[in-house]
């Protein structure tokens, strides 16, 4: 509780003057802008779509966009309006599972070793580095190939790979604080381990967290869109932007670009929005990292 | 520290990273999913035929001894067989990978170079809105799926003008270059635009490049974003030392202050960036080759992926690794070599 309370102390200022502090702080709120549309978007598809998403024939085929059909038709004659306004659940609950996965898994295991410090941090740090000095889609293609399909094992693929970034940046911080003064007084006052890394040290780990966390949705989000396009995307019969762009390439020679073009252009506002709150973000959060 | 003595002590320390990478390469595709043969077959073969591929692949054998055998094979160079074909997927792989590192080099340069002028550009007028529009495309090219551009300018480039193909990397009814011979000896290095220009074929040369254009550029412009901020930070940083002032006080033409002195400075974390973004470079390819139909590794991957190929997966994604491994170790030595005070 308490710990909970010291942490929303030290974002919650931050979070007010948003818009008081220049262009960082508009380009969270514009980040934040995008993001929030787009979820609202997804969780408003089924009212508001003009048809059934994944209803076939509901116009004629690869009709380009026009008044009945504003963003057109596909080769299976479903309307790609709503199509667009669906198709987004599937990329957002992988993204915020593996962010949560990353969160559990990597924080405590940052937290941990590099406080304790000695064997158990080196070899912690030896295993990350190692996995952070992979390819990332490459890793995450061999286990989301291996573990098969499914918005949990998409999201766990992904989460192998982005698990260094958090237990990177956690340790970082860590070590600096750990020497500071009120730490050491903290210390000297007493206080236990434990006492000491949730309330002294996790407080000011957080802000870095929130940006990792932030720059890494928008990563998941992109990895998932390439998860999908080599073949191992959740189920096909639920709209997805990612399907969308990878069914789209098999028709590009017909010229029908409005089939990838709208699903596309979704992915691209929904990463940059993440992106730009995390530029933002790390602007505002930590403005001595900046300079 | 010598330079050797640093280079001794870059590789010991590569070891250990390249076995525990090794390892669980191993544990993901061997021991997770429990059996790949299973997996393989979607359990539709009888167990006879299930027994047999085991046997064949030595997948029939303890877990410790496949693993020491896998170790074994790959100090030979020898990356396992196939599931499907049973042949030898280091050779598989060594037969694609040209293909992909000529991508890699192309894109890489189309990174760095627009990474490098763009950055350059931005940090001579700081905080002017041509600073703050290139740095918003860095920002958005960082957003873009790498597919969905290739297939943007396929639609524009390839489809609508006909200006480039849009996929492979030359014409199918053309023969691949050859390379030289000279004498009984053959060198071919499997890179179109190098071989074309062994054999003296500008024709094929020029063929070569044209394939490659718009693949490079969808798989450069999508990592420029990380050269342009690193360029943009590092020359203000060194625009306003004591010696680029001086260098401006005495004279010297702006062009020559910038390119000649303040950039010889900025350009070392360039080069260790570069090393860092071949490991995106390497998953980004995987992308490109898919969407331009590139006869590459990251091709490779996804035709094994569609066959449930796991030792191929697996092979592939360890060559992958040792890549990755070598590339960074090369780096690291490169930049210890350039700036001294590395060795310290």
């Amino acid at each position: 509780m308490e710990t909970r309370r010291t942490i929303l102390a030290s974002l919650l200022p931050a979070l007010a003057s948003l818009t008081k502090r220049g262009l960082a702080g508009w380009i969270t709120v514009i980040g934040s802008g995008m993001v929030i549309s787009i979820v609202l978007m997804t969780l408003l598809a089924p009212w508001i779509s003009p048809y059934d998403p994944s209803a076939i024939n509901v116009g004629p085929r690869f009709s380009p966009p026009n008044g009945q059909f504003p963003l057109g038709t596909n080769h299976l004659g479903q309307d790609m309006l709503s199509r667009v306004f669906s198709g987004g659940s599937i990329m957002l609950q992988v993204a915020a599972l593996s962010a949560a996965v990353c969160l559990v898994i990597g924080v405590p295991i940052g937290l941990l070793a590099s406080y304790a410090g000695g064997k158990l941090d080196k070899v912690c740090s030896l295993v990350m580095d190692s996995i952070y000095a992979f390819p990332a889609l490459v890793l995450a293609i061999a286990i989301a190939a291996i573990l098969g399909t499914g918005v949990v094992n998409m999201a766990l693929a992904i989460a192998v790979v982005y698990v260094p970034s958090y237990f990177r940046i956690v340790r970082s911080q860590v070590l600096t604080i750990k020497e500071l003064l009120y730490t050491e007084a903290a210390r000297a006052a007493g206080a236990k381990g434990r006492t000491i890394l949730l309330r002294y040290i996790l407080p000011n780990v957080v802000p870095s967290i929130v940006v990792v966390a932030t720059v890494n949705f928008a990563d998941a989000i992109l990895t998932a869109a390439g998860l999908t396009f080599v073949g191992l995307g959740v189920a096909k019969d639920i709209p997805d932007w990612g399907w969308d762009l990878t069914d789209g390439r098999a028709l590009l020679p017909s010229g029908a670009w409005w089939v990838i073009t709208f699903p596309g252009l979704m992915i691209v506002l929904l990463a940059l929005g993440f992106t730009l709150i995390g530029e933002g973000l790390s602007e505002l959060l930590n403005p001595r990292l900046e300079q | 520290m010598g330079l050797r003595s640093y280079i001794v002590a870059r590789v010991l320390l590569t070891i250990p990273m390249i076995m525990l990478l090794l390892s669980i390469v191993f544990l993901v595709v061997r021991v997770l999913p429990g059996d790949p043969v299973l997996l393989h077959f979607e359990k539709r073969a009888t167990p006879e035929a299930m027994d047999a591929m085991r046997q064949k692949l030595g997948l029939d054998k303890p877990l410790p001894l496949q693993y020491f055998e896998y170790l074994a094979g790959l100090l030979r160079g020898d990356l396992g067989k196939s599931m499907q074909d049973f042949s030898s997927v280091g050779q598989q792989i060594f037969s694609a990978f040209p293909a992909t590192l000529e991508l890699t080099i192309y894109s890489m340069a189309v990174a760095v170079t627009l990474g490098i002028l763009l950055g350059v550009r931005a940090s001579r007028s700081y905080n002017s809105p041509l600073d703050h529009s290139i740095r918003a495309f860095g920002i958005i090219m960082y957003a873009i799926p790498i597919f969905f551009l290739g297939m943007i300018f396929q639609i524009i480039f390839g489809i609508g003008l006909r200006w480039f193909p849009t996929g492979l990397r030359m014409h199918p009814a053309m023969e691949p270059p050859y390379g030289l011979n000279l004498g009984s000896l053959h060198i071919s290095t499997g890179l179109y635009t190098v071989d074309s220009l062994l054999e003296g074929n500008i024709f094929k040369f020029l063929q070569a490049l044209r394939y490659l254009f718009l693949p490079s550029l969808t798989l450069g412009l999508v990592l420029c974003g990380v050269f342009i901020r690193l360029t943009r930070s590092n020359m203000l940083e060194t625009l306003g030392l004591d010696f680029v002032t001086a260098a401006r006080a005495r004279g010297l033409k702006e062009r020559a202050v910038v390119y000649g002195y303040a950039f010889r400075n900025a350009f070392l974390p360039v080069l260790t960036m570069m090393g860092l973004q071949f490991a995106v470079l390497l998953g980004g390819a995987i992308l490109t080759e898919t969407t331009f139909s590139w006869p590459g590794l990251g091709r490779y991957i996804v035709d094994r992926i569609n066959f449930r190929d796991y030792t191929a997966i697996q092979g592939a994604v360890v060559f992958f690794g040792l890549l990755v491994a070598l590339v960074s170790l090369v780096v690291d030595i490169l930049y210890a070599y350039l700036d001294p005070r590395i060795r310290l």
